[in-house]
This record gives structure tokens, sequence and C-alpha cells, in this order.
């Protein structure tokens, strides 16, 4: 029997390249990181590629840089290789026409990706590979992860003999992320493939001065253009390499490809053409259709450049009447997407040379489908062959969505099913932290490796970081599944999570007599009456079998804490019939003793403990004869939405996004801010509760809240009247508020429960200080009360912004303009842009690089960015990832084109149709402080009014501008992947610029959003992907190069050691009339500790002078003080004490106690090193004396 | 001078050996002791409650946030390169075997019987030539009487001495109602030797804070005389070793704790404070104090002092308190 594994396509192509590979460079982008990922660890371990040697995986700053390195390396005769995706493929292109336009044989694998154009997206799509098309690069598609990891094999073949390299793609998490059952490529298998002499002669072309040669000659126009013919031999001769490798291929495997694969009627009228992984629903469709009397089929594309003209006109059929082309990209304001256009020149050319086997001129249409992993299934697929049945098909259509503007939408019917009733299809709803999908990817390894059947397994993400939403859809069945779609109608469906029933339509997957699993924290007597309305309608209707079990309990009886995995996938394998019950139940131990094993022996018998237990704890829900419940699901969203909110927002945070219509997006991407406040996601198990008799006002829990979900407010008794019952409110504390009275109020369904307001209170009660003024308990009971108390609160007036002191305490009383935003509970980078909104309030643009900033930051479906009473608020955008500091400064110097224009229109027009003080005044004013900002705008009002009657062009144009009298502040903010690597050479530029640029770097020290690959921000060390032993080198003391230049304003911050002086950096940024640099420490989850202890350990990487406080202001040097003032003392021998109580370091100390004392012992002597070179920096240097005379 | 001794069963040439401290975890400085002349290296506890609540924590923080977003697989690097508590303990011990023939004693506070036994084979097959039980729990259980604390520990050893061939110490807290009594039942258990006595964390209390914090205080010689009476006790009832930890400084402190019954002294603080050199200067000390008294030999004087053999018992009896008030008071003047 043929030896199977299950691995998703990533792993399946890595695997192929890192054994075919010498130099691997890389750059993490989603969904093609684990590639790199996968590559980096193997060769860590000292897995070794195909000829002994262990690939070196190096990670570089960016894909630009990642794709110079291959370059570098294949001139030196090496065999290299890359991963990559969407916009770093985009800048990776200028290399690839350099290695194309070399004839080097080099193979690269994407994992293909939308671009970012109206909006980011990770999900799949061609657009990235369709943008590489003119490089001169194979473009070979894979359609499935048993085809990825194939044409993986064959790409790395053929380019070494074909000398044209070749780019490799697949589609973005549909196969990149698709866990399924394929056939594994022994070492033998790609030896054989791989020819000697091919790769000798790769060898032999290598730079060296053994045998001197020299490339990247620059052309004038006599030679230029005949030269660049020179390499028309090799495209020419390139398909039928390809084509002869696919046949070795079958030959060792028995997998036989075809450069244009037909499938379906061999007289068929109708044909799609399409390549990647939408040909497992296209076939499916065929299958059906064909078997009901149709004569339809599909013509796969796997070799999409270079074009066999031959091959693609001997595989269509010669009965062929119609063609729809599906493109996977979109090129607006093309004639068609780029398959589409080529199939029309291909038939043409066909018809010219005689190749045209068919008779008559065959009618071809385009279409798109499946931009950003939309889905597409086999319904769609007959949609399109509906649509080419037609006397008068529409051309240039789209498949999978509803357009009510264009109307180019093709309908599709959702009741088309295809699927085998032998196939079991279950769907499982999770949390992100409950292990949900993890315990799925095992089960489907069971199943995978330890029986006959096939498995397949897909997953989908909310974008949320905290109380995020899975979605697994698994498939298992006797035959290779090649269905290559969502779950719809499913056997087994389980829900992970009792508050999702409430909340989403957990039940519209479940099929007729499908098996319900609920988690429930109910006995089983009392589940049905726990259920909303609509569920238990659905469960009669539907004649659900209902199984319950409290898996919380079970889990925490067990020793397993909230990880319900074990106990669910228990439950699932016992009662979805997929094994025997006796037989998943062995299977499912011996799992849990091969991933736990090495792990300790305590977890697995924790685990062991909580398989046993799931099962005596397993039960059958009695269902009722009729639906009894008195109440109905939540909403999605708070009927007191604004109506774009009700009609787009709600639709997409029910999950009904794929509904909503073209017409209802802005075309240009544009989109309302202050949206989170309208979903309310419940998602704390328990929230603070104020103490005010024991509270110091301190505001603490205020300001390290990553939510925005605790706040304080102080206020005048009038705000009092109509209070509700459990409200509380004490007197104000100290002259400097600006109320009477004081209240700390929690948002308990904002709240995510990450506990760092309580472990930061300082304020313990004397008798009892386990007590404190902020205590954690449950939300349930609260949430009531709490709900109505927190809407009191939101009434009260905000604090007038000119009468707060502006300083870590009384900065928290300002509205926070970011509030509930998907970030992580407990995330380090959040509190800071909540700073940012309320030290600068309502005149912020923010330029924000790509990274958690940005998806927290914008990632549908809601927007935490807001406004206040007076509509003002952060304006907000993401470019890209390495352009963000020069968007930033475009931002600023649009601005500032802007206020010039603003200005010299009121000089303009005063005297004669404004009054000349007002002018003067406008022009005049110096704006330095919230009142004065406050008297500017008076003015601009004024002078709206007074513009009013004038019926002057100027007067128009200054009417429509005359906000930029008053100033805007412009931040770029990003992580430090973008600020020390990606970006770097734009942040330094920017800063050097000496423009009113402001620049916050939340910094992690890690790439946080991509999984934690190290960046130059890792300090030594630290365990992070690329630097799994712990990274050898120090940080990269970025502050310091930048306080180099002089001009620019510098600080480094930690918000949880030292809030006054964080408040005062940004203060200073702020005001100073120049480029300020503030790099903010971030706590992350990648750093592995409980973040509610982050402030904890802030303080201890700023004691032992990892994190030295300091600002740097060059208006000190120019009043003759030192430009640097320390904000923290000289390092304390507590750096072990620090880096103990995180797991990056600690999991470097056990791998090697010995080089990680070594390790510790460098940085110590490091950071006392920096910390004396500051030291000197900030002493006053004594007063020039005349030099003396004497000798 | 003969300074040989043999403790546990093991013959070393003196009984100055480097007790249970962080010095074990370099091997630089455990070279150093070994080149002190350190006749034995007692590893510090395989403390099984961190083990377990370290890989419980790793995979805990290492799994929390896989596949729960769709751009990572996880956050941090993959755990199953990283060697655990237990294997990073037994690497040393192999590690510090290879460095010399001098015995290496591996100790273990277990809080579950089967860890107990697990870890104890596999310190055995790492090539510790003795085993130090560290028995030490604090019982905070009101319901718990020291009757069931007593036999739990004596199991324990049952259990241990069941699986290993290599000998067993029980290092034993002072904190026991009738300590001579239980040593015996702990030698008729399988121990091979009592180690006097084991020192702990102590709470202290930040009074601003109102928060508890841990401190671990190095040993002064003060702590000397609560062990010199026990092991006094001891010494005429036990039939295996004793061993003194805990307040031994210099060569002084040596002979007291030999006088008083001692086969294998300890010195941890001391060569904390001033380095592993230390123990060469006490042993010197320690043979030139021999010679200059004219002993033949250290097994002349070992036990001179204890209850049974010392001029007058009653000192190390309890009513003593006024005397020693008296003659606090003449120490004064």
């Amino acid at each position: 029997m043929a030896r199977f594994i299950t691995v998703d396509g990533n792993e399946a192509v890595a695997s192929v390249a890192h054994r075919s590979s010498e130099t691997i460079a890389i750059y993490p982008i989603t969904p093609s990181s684990s590639m790199g990922e996968l590559a980096d660890e193997w060769s860590s371990k000292g897995r070794t590629n195909l000829w002994g040697q262990v690939p070196e995986v190096i990670e570089m700053q960016s894909e630009a840089g990642a794709a110079g390195a291959v370059h570098g390396a294949l001139q030196a005769g090496s065999l290299a290789t890359t991963f990559t995706a969407s916009q770093g493929l985009l800048l990776m292109i200028p290399s690839l026409y350099k290695i194309a336009g070399e004839l080097t044989a080099f193979c690269m694998h994407v994992a293909a990706r939308s671009l970012a154009t109206h909006a980011l997206s990770i999900f799949g799509d061609h657009s990235d590979v369709m943008a590489c098309r003119p490089c001169g690069f194979a473009l070979l598609a894979s359609g499935s992860v048993q085809e990825a990891q194939d044409f993986a094999c064959v790409a790395h073949a053929a380019t070494l003999e074909a000398r044209v390299p070749f780019l490799h793609f697949f589609d973005g998490f549909r196969t990149s992320h698709e866990v399924a059952k394929i056939e594994p490529l022994e070492d033998a298998t790609l030896l054989a493939m791989y020819d000697e002499r091919a790769l000798l002669a790769h060898r032999s072309r290598a730079l060296t001065p053994d045998r001197p040669s020299l490339r990247g000659t620059a052309h004038n126009p006599d030679t230029y253009f005949q030269a660049r013919e020179a390499c028309n031999p090799f495209y020419d001769a390139c398909p039928q390499i390809v084509e002869r490798a696919f046949e070795r291929f079958a030959q060792l495997t028995g997998r036989r490809y075809q450069l244009f694969e037909y499938s379906g009627a061999p007289d068929a009228e109708r044909v799609i053409v399409l390549m990647g992984s939408g040909a497992g629903a296209v076939d499916e469709c065929v299958e059906r259709l064909n078997a009901h009397g149709a004569r339809v089929g599909l013509l796969r594309v796997r070799l999409f450049r270079p074009f066999a003209l031959e091959r693609f006109a001997a595989a269509l059929p010669a009965s062929v009447r119609s063609i729809a082309v599906l493109d996977r990209t979109k090129e607006p304001g093309a004639l068609g997407e780029p398959l589409f256009l080529d199939v029309l020149a291909a038939l043409r050319e066909a018809r010219e040379l005689g190749l045209a086997h068919w008779s008559g001129e065959p009618r071809v249409i385009g279409g798109r489908y499946g931009l950003s992993s939309k889905e597409f299934t086999p319904s769609m697929a007959k949609a399109v062959f509906d649509e080419l049945a037609r006397a008068k098909p529409r051309n240039h259509f789209t498949v999978g969505i509803v357009d009510d503007v264009t109307h180019r939408s093709l309908e599709w019917d959702p009741n088309f099913e295809v699927e085998a009733a032998d196939v079991v299809r279950a769907v499982f709803f999770g949390l992100g932290a409950d292990g949900t999908v993890g315990a799925n990817k095992n089960s489907i390894k069971i199943i995978g490796e330890e029986t006959e059947l096939y498995a397949q397994g897909y997953f989908v993400y909310d974008s949320k970081k905290s109380g995020s939403i899975t979605i697994s859809h698994l498939r298992f069945g006797p035959r290779p599944i090649r269905s290559s779609y969502l779950v719809r109608r499913a056997s087994f469906v389980a829900c992970h999570q009792f508050g999702f029933l409430e909340r989403y339509g957990v039940l519209e997957y479940a099929e007729d007599g499908a098996v319900l699993l609920l988690n429930a924290p109910h006995a089983p007597a009392e589940l049905w009456d726990e259920l909303p309305r609509e569920v238990q309608q659905q469960i009669l209707d539907k004649q659900l079998q209902v199984w319950t079990i409290d898996a919380a309990q079970v889990a925490a009886a067990s020793g397993m804490g909230n990880r319900i995995n074990t106990v669910m996938q228990t439950c699932f394998f016992a009662i979805s019939g997929v094994l025997p019950r006796e037989e998943a139940i062995a299977k499912i131990k011996q799992a849990i003793a091969k991933t736990y094993g090495k792990k300790g022996a305590e977890l697995v018998e924790r685990n062991f403990a909580a398989v046993d237990s799931a099962l005596a704890h397993l039960h059958r829900v009695e269902v009722p004869a009729a639906a009894t419940s008195k109440r109905g699901m939540l909403p999605p969203v708070s009927p007191k939405a604004p109506e774009f909110v009700q009609r787009v927002t709600a639709a997409i945070v029910a999950g009904h996004g794929d509904l909503l219509p073209v017409s209802a997006f802005a075309p240009d991407g544009v989109w309302p801010t202050g949206t989170s406040r309208w979903e309310k996601r419940n998602i704390a198990a328990e929230i603070p509760v104020w103490d005010a008799s024991l509270c110091i006002q301190c505001n603490k829990c205020a300001e390290l809240c990553p939510h925005a979900a605790i706040r304080a407010k102080s206020y005048d008794a009038g705000a009092l009247a109509g209070v509700p019952g459990t409200f509380k409110s004490t007197a104000a504390r100290g002259k400097d508020l600006p109320g009477s009275h004081f209240t700390i109020q929690v948002a308990p369904e904002d709240c995510t429960g990450c506990a760092l307001c309580v472990a930061v209170c300082p304020a313990k009660d004397k008798s009892n200080p386990r007590h404190k003024a902020l205590d954690m308990l449950a939300q349930a009971p609260l949430l009531a009360a709490e709900r109505e108390n927190y809407a009191f609160f939101l009434e009260i007036p905000e604090a007038d912004r000119a009468a707060v002191k502006l300083d870590n305490k009384g900065v928290q009383l300002l509205e926070p303009l970011f509030e509930y935003s998907g970030a992580c509970a407990g995330c380090g980078e959040t509190p800071y842009i909540k700073l940012l909104s309320q030290v600068v309030g309502d005149r912020l643009l923010i330029a924000n690089a790509t990274g958690c900033s940005s998806i927290y930051g914008g990632n549908l479906p809601t927007t935490p960015y807001t406004a206040n009473r007076d509509g003002r608020g952060p304006a907000w955008a993401n470019s890209l990832f390495e352009d963000n500091a020069e968007f930033g400064l475009g931002l600023r110097l649009g601005v500032d084109a802007l206020t010039r224009e603003a200005r010299a229109l009121v000089a303009q027009l005063a005297p004669a149709l404004l009054p000349q003080a007002l002018a003067e005044a406008l022009l005049g004013a110096h704006v330095a402080n919230e009142a004065e900002l406050r008297e500017q705008r008076a003015r601009i009002d004024t002078l709206r009014r007074a513009l009013a009657p004038a019926n002057s062009p100027a007067a128009a144009r200054l009417a429509q501008i005359a906000d930029y009298l008053a100033p805007k502040s412009v931040w770029a903010i990003g992580g430090d992947g973008w600020a020390y690597d990606i970006g770097f050479g734009g942040l330094d530029h920017v800063l050097s610029s000496g423009r009113k640029l402001k620049i916050l770097v939340l910094d992690t020290e890690v790439y946080s959003n991509t999984g934690g690959q190290q960046s130059k921000a890792t300090p030594r060390g630290a365990a992070a992907k690329f630097a799994v032993a712990g990274k050898t080198l120090g940080k990269k003391d970025l502050a310091s190069m930048m306080m180099g230049y002089g001009h620019v304003y510098v600080a480094r911050i930690a918000l949880g050691a030292k809030d006054s002086q964080a408040v005062k950096a940004l203060l200073e940024a702020e005001s100073y009339d120049g480029p300020a640099l503030v790099i903010a420490y971030s706590h992350c989850i990648a750093h592995g500790y409980d973040l509610a202890l982050g402030a904890e350990q802030q303080k201890l990487a700023v004691g032992a002078g990892a994190w030295p406080l300091y600002r740097f202001d060059p208006r000190r040097a120019a009043a003759g003080e030192p430009a640097l003032q320390l904000d923290s003392g000289a390092p304390t021998p507590t750096l072990a004490q620090y880096m103990r109580g995180e797991t990056r370091f600690r999991m470097v100390e056990q791998a090697d106690p010995g080089r990680y004392r070594s390790l510790v012992a460098q940085t110590e002597r490091e950071l006392r090193e920096r910390w004396s070179v500051l030291e000197q920096l900030a002493t006053p240097r004594p007063a020039a004396t005349t030099p003396s005379t004497k000798s | 001078m003969d300074l040989s001794t043999n403790y546990l069963g093991l013959q070393l040439p003196h009984p100055l050996m480097a007790g249970a401290s962080p010095l074990v975890d370099d091997l630089e400085l455990v070279q150093r002791c070994i080149d002190s002349g350190a006749s034995a290296i007692v590893m510090h506890s395989l403390f099984e409650e961190q083990i377990r609540g370290e890989a419980l924590a790793r995979t805990h923080y290492g799994e929390a946030h896989a596949d729960s977003h769709a751009e990572a697989r996880s956050y941090l690097p993959g755990l199953d390169e990283f060697r655990l508590g237990p294997d990073e303990y037994l690497e040393r011990i192999r590690r510090i075997r290879a460095l010399s023939s001098v015995p290496v004693i591996a100790s273990l506070n277990g809080t579950s019987e089967g860890s107990w036994l697990r870890y104890a084979r596999s310190m055995q097959e790492a090539g510790a030539s003795a085993l130090e039980l560290n028995l030490y729990e604090l019982e905070t259980d009101p319901h718990e009487s020291a009757a069931v604390v007593e036999r739990r520990a004596l199991e324990v050893v049952q259990s241990v001495r069941a699986v290993v061939t290599i000998p067993i110490a029980v290092k034993l807290s002072p904190y026991y109602t009738a300590l001579a009594h239980f040593a015996g039942a702990l030698e008729r258990a399988g121990a091979d030797g009592l180690v006097l006595f084991n020192r702990f964390y102590q709470p202290d209390i930040d009074i601003d804070a109102l928060e508890v914090a841990r401190t671990l205080k190095l040993s002064e010689r003060s702590e000397l005389l609560l062990r010199l009476r026990w092991l006094a006790i001891l010494s005429p009832q036990v039939k295996g070793s004793l061993a003194v930890s805990g307040g031994v400084h210099e060569a002084e402190d040596a002979i007291k704790a030999i006088m008083t019954g001692a086969h294998g002294v300890q010195l941890v603080s001391a060569l904390l404070r001033r380095g592993p050199e230390h123990l060469a200067r006490v042993l010197s000390d320690l043979r030139e104090w021999l010679e200059q008294h004219e002993y033949d030999s250290l097994e002349q004087m070992r036990g001179s002092m204890n209850l049974k053999r010392c001029p007058d018992p009653r000192g190390y009896e309890r009513a003593n308190y006024v005397q020693l008030l008296q003659s606090w008071r003449f120490e004064l003047d």
C-alpha cells in the first residue's frame, strides 16, 4: 500500500523545496509564511537536502531582499529557492526580471494571494501571480495539496533543464492551508526527477573568479533588442521539457499530469478553462452534469507560461462550441483578464496554424471568480455552464457575488449539490483559544494516516485576535477529496462555544438528520430551555440528533484549563461514526502520547484523563416536540446603530458578508470610522469590578486597557441626574480633576477579560490586600446592570480638553478615540494608540504600516478609530507594509499644501471679503494647546460664516479647506518589522527630511502578525522563528541610530514601566517642530506569558536596562543643555530575572543552558556599555573655558 | 593524614563536598569545585513541581494562540526542539560525570509517587552515584496529621528504594515532631543516610506594597548549631550515614559536624560567597588542624561529641536555658 501523510499545501511544497535547495532566502508573508518557517525549522533540526547538505535558511528584511539574495545565490551557482505571496511577490519583480533575463535555473513557490487595492486581503487569488506574467518566468499552477507537492518537484526538475526560472503557484489558503491526505514524494523520486547533467550545467554557469565572466552589462540601442531576443529558444523548448518532466514523474509515481488537461465528456460542447484549485469544484460539477446527460468539460491550465499553443489546441475536444474562461484576478480597464485574452489569442492563432481540430469558431466568454478566496462551488460552475448554453451568453461576467451596480454577475442555484453520500462532512465552531482547529488537524491526521479513508480539513478564521471564531470544515471519504470549497451541508455539526448559538447561524450547516454536538455549561435536562427559539426550531425541522457535554468543566477537572480540544475531539469520535468508537478512542490516545510524550508525562496523563472523562460526561439530549424558548437570537449589532452599520456591518458580523451586493460598498474603499462600538462581543468570562472606596484615582487601569473597555471620568454632580441604581460614583480626589465626582466604569460587553487593569491596580484593601480597587468577577451576573451603567457613563459629558492637566493621570480623563479593537486580550500595543488618540485628540491623521496594528485598526467588520461628539477624530489609512513612513510623509506634505493654500486664500480675500482682524487673527494664531486650538476653530467657524454670502470661486475654495488653518498632526504608526526592517530605509529618509512627521513604533521585538518571526528588534537570547535556538546578535538600537541625526526628537517609552514619561514623550514629540520617533515597548503574545503581567515585565525590562527610557529633544540642545534626558536608572543585575519570566527566553535557556548564560552575560555587558554611552550623552558638558595661555 | 570517609557507601577521600546549589548549573564552576578537591558534587533538587509547572506553562503559551488566526500557525517556534526540565537535569548529570570520577549525588523533590519513581530511575541511568531525596513539602492542610505526612514520606523512600540500586540519602527539614523516631523509620524504609537540614525560601513581607516577597538568604554560621545538636542526637542511633548541610563555612565548622557524627559535610553558602576555591582552603585547614591536634585520622574524631560520647549529654538536651543565659552574660563581660 502506498504511504500517505496528511499535510497542508505549504508543508507539502516546502518539503520538496527544502530537499531540493541549498540556499533559501525568505521574508514572512501570509499565506506563504509557514513554508519558510518549516524550512527553517527543518534546517535547524539538521535535516538535509537530497545531496546531504543542510540548506541555509535566511530571513531577509523584505521580499525585495529575499529576491536579491536568491539572485546572488543562484549566480554563485547554488540551488536556491524562496516562498512568497501578494505584495511580497510584487517587491520581488525587479529581481525576477533579472533572474529570468539571465536564464537562471530557479524555482520559487507562491501561495497566490490578493493584492492590496481598495483594501488589503490576505486571502487567495491570482492577482499577484498575474502581475508577474511579463517577467519571463514559467508559471505553473497546481490546484490541490497533492498537486502542489508534485508540481513543486516538477518545477524544480524542469527549471534545471530549461534554464527558464519557474514560479510555481497554488491558491493561498484554499491549497496552502488545506490539510489533505496525500502520497508523499520520497527522496529517491526527487533524485530520479533531477537531471544530474543539468545540475552540473547550473554549477558550471556560476560566477567565479576561477572562470571570470561579467554579468549585468548595460547595452545601448544598437544591441539591447537583439540580445534580448536571444533567449527565445529556451522559452520555445520549455513546454516540452515540462511535458517530459510530467512523463518522468508519471513513470515514477503513477500520477499523470499534462500541460493542459482536459476532463469531462469527450464530445463536450461547453468547456470551462481555468487554473488553480477551482478546477476541483468544476470537475465535480462536470461529472454531475454529464451523469445527467449534459456534454460539458473542463480544461485545466497547468503551464500558463510559456503558453504551449499546440498542446492547448490538442487538449480541447473537437466538439467544443463554447468556452468560458475563468480568471481569478481582475485587471480593471482591460478587454479581459489574462487567461481569457490568452485563450482568445490561442484560438485565433491555432486556427491560423491549422491546429484547430474543432469545427466552427467556438464562442468564448470570460469571467472572474474567487477573488480573495471567495467561495467557488460546483453550483457556480454550473451557472457558468448554464450561461454558455444561452443564446447570447454574457461576456466579462462575475460569478460568486451579486453585482447590482454593473449587473455582470451570474446567478447560481444555492441548492445545487454534488457531494457524495458516502463522504462524512463535519463543521466545528470553536474559539481561537480553545484549541478546536488544532484538535481537528489532529483528527484529520488520525483518520488520514491510520485508516483507509481520505481526509480534508479547511479552517476559516475571523479577523479578531481576541475571542476569535474558527470554523473547521472537515471531509472524510473513501476517495481522494476534490471539493475545493467549504462544507455547506454537514452530517456532523459541533458548537464548541455555547454562546455562538445565539449569535451565528451554526445550524445552517446541518443537513437533515445530522448529529449536533453542543458544549454547554448546562445539565442535559436543562439544555433545551437554554437554546434560542430559532435554534430549537431548526433542530426540530432538521430532526437533528443532539448531544451535549460540559467540556469546560470536564477540561478543568482533568487539569486542562480552558483547553477543551481533547474533550471535544473525543466526543466527535464517539458520536460522529467516522470510525468505530473503541478504535477511535485508542487512536486518540496514541496521538496524545505522540504529541505530548516529549513535552512531559503530566500532559499525557491529563489528556488521557480528559478523554476518559469526556466519554463519561457526554449525553444525548431528549428533543421535545415543539420549540418552547422565549429567547431569540441576538441581533449582530445594536438596533441603535446607524443605517450603514445595520445594513453592511451587521451582515458581516453575522457571517453573511458573502450576501452583500456590490452596491453596499464605496467603490474607492472608503469606510466609516467608529463602528466597533456597535458590535458587542461579550467575550469576557470575568470583568473588573470597581471598589470606589479603595480607588486612588490613578487611572492606570484605563491607561493600560488595550480595548478602552475601562474608562475614567470626572464630572460635576449635575451629571448624575437619572443615575442607575448600581452606578458607582465617588468624590474626586485632588484639585487637578475637572469635576467634583469620579467614576471608573467597565464596558462589560467590550472587555476581553485580560485582567491587565487589575494587575496594575495599586490600591489594596489594607485589611485584606487580596481585595483591590479592581477585582475580576464573573461577567454574567453583572452584565445587565453594568451594561446600563456603561451606557449612562458614556452619556456623562466628556472632560473639557482645555481644563485637564495633560499628565499620565489627567490624559486618561479624556475621551479615547480608539476603542474596542479586535486586538489580543492583554495587547501591549493598543494602549499606546489609545493614549495617542487622547493626547493628540481629534486632529490626528494616521499612516499605518501593515501588521497587527493595521489588522486590529482596519480589518472588517468593525473599525475601532472613532470620532468625538463634534464628529472629529483620527483619520486613518494603511498604504503598504514597506512604504508607511513615506506614505505618512506624503500625508504631511499634502496637509501642508492645503494649509498653505488656505492661508494664501485668507490673505487674498482680506480685507475685501473678510474682516482684516479675523484674517490677521487666523494667520497669526499660535496654536500650542487645546485652548488655543479651540479659539482657532472658533475663528474658522467665523470665517466660514463670513464666507457664506461671498460668491467667488476663491471663497468657495477657502470654505472647503478652512479647517486646515487649524493644525493637524500626522503620525506614522507601525511595528518593529516595519520600522527596523522592511520600512527602515523609508523611515530613515523621512526622519532625515526634517519634516514634521511623527513616528510611533510599537515594538514587540518580533513579527507579531505573521506569527513570531525574528526582526532586527528581537533581543539576543530570545527564541523566534528564524532564530529558533535564540537570537545570537543583539537588538538593533534604532533610537541611538536616529539620535545621531541630531535634529530628530527620539524617545524610548514603556507605558507599563513609567507612564508619566510615556505621556511626556508623546506630548513633546507632538509639539516638536520637526520629525519625531517614539519607540514603545509592547508586550505581546509572542513573548509567551500571561499578558496580565505585561506591565510587570515592562518594569523588569526597564530596570534591567533591556529597555532604557529616555528622551532626546533637539530643543534642549538648542538651549545649551544635553539633548538627551535619561528617564530610567542604570541597569541593575536583574536581566536574568526579566528574561526568565517569558517563554521566548526560557525555551532558549532550556535548550542550551550554557549558551544561554553566555548570551545573557553578553547582553548584560552590552546593555551596560550602551547605558554608559547614553549617560555620557546626557551629562551636561562643562562650560567652555578660555584656553590657558600658560604652558 | 587520612581524611577518608564513607558516605552512603561511597568511599570518599574526605567529607567536604559541594552541596546543592546553583553552582552545578555552570560546568565551569563545577570544574572549579572539582579542582578545589570536592569529594562529591551534590546537584540541586530537580523540583517535580517546577518541571510540571513549566511543561504545562510552556505548552499553554505555545498552544494558547496557535491556530487561532489566519496569518499565523503559532507565535513561538516549535517546542519539540527544546529539552524539558528532567532532560536538562539528566544531561547535566551526564556532563558532570564526564568531567571527572568525582561522585555526583542527584537530588529530587517530588510531589507524586509516579514522578519520584520515574525521575529517580532516570537519574540512576544518567549516572548519578547516589540520590538525595528532598522530602520537604510545606503542609498547610489542617486536615492532614503529622502521622499521615510521615507515612507518605516513608512510602516514597520505600518505593524509590525498590527501583534504584544506588544509595539513597534523605534530606530532612528540622520541622518534625519526633525526628529521632522518624529517622529510624526512614532507615528501615531503605534510606542509606540522612542530610541535616534543608534550608528554604522564606517569605518576607513588603509592608508598603502589601506583597509577600520571596527571599533566600545565604546561610550564616550560627545556623550550624541546630544541625550540630541533631547530628549529635541521631549519630549514636542511625546505622547509615549522616551529612550536614547549612552553616558550614570554615574548617572549624566541619570539625564540629564531624565530631557530632557527620560522614559528609556539604558546603554551599561559603562557596557561593567566596568561590569554589574556598573548599580547598577549608580542606587544608581541616588537615592542618587534625595534624596540629595530633589526630591519627579523621575517623578518630567522628562522633566524638555525639549524644552518647560527649562528656555532658545534657548540653544537647533541653532545660539548659538558664545556663546559656549565664554563659552568654559571661561572654559579654
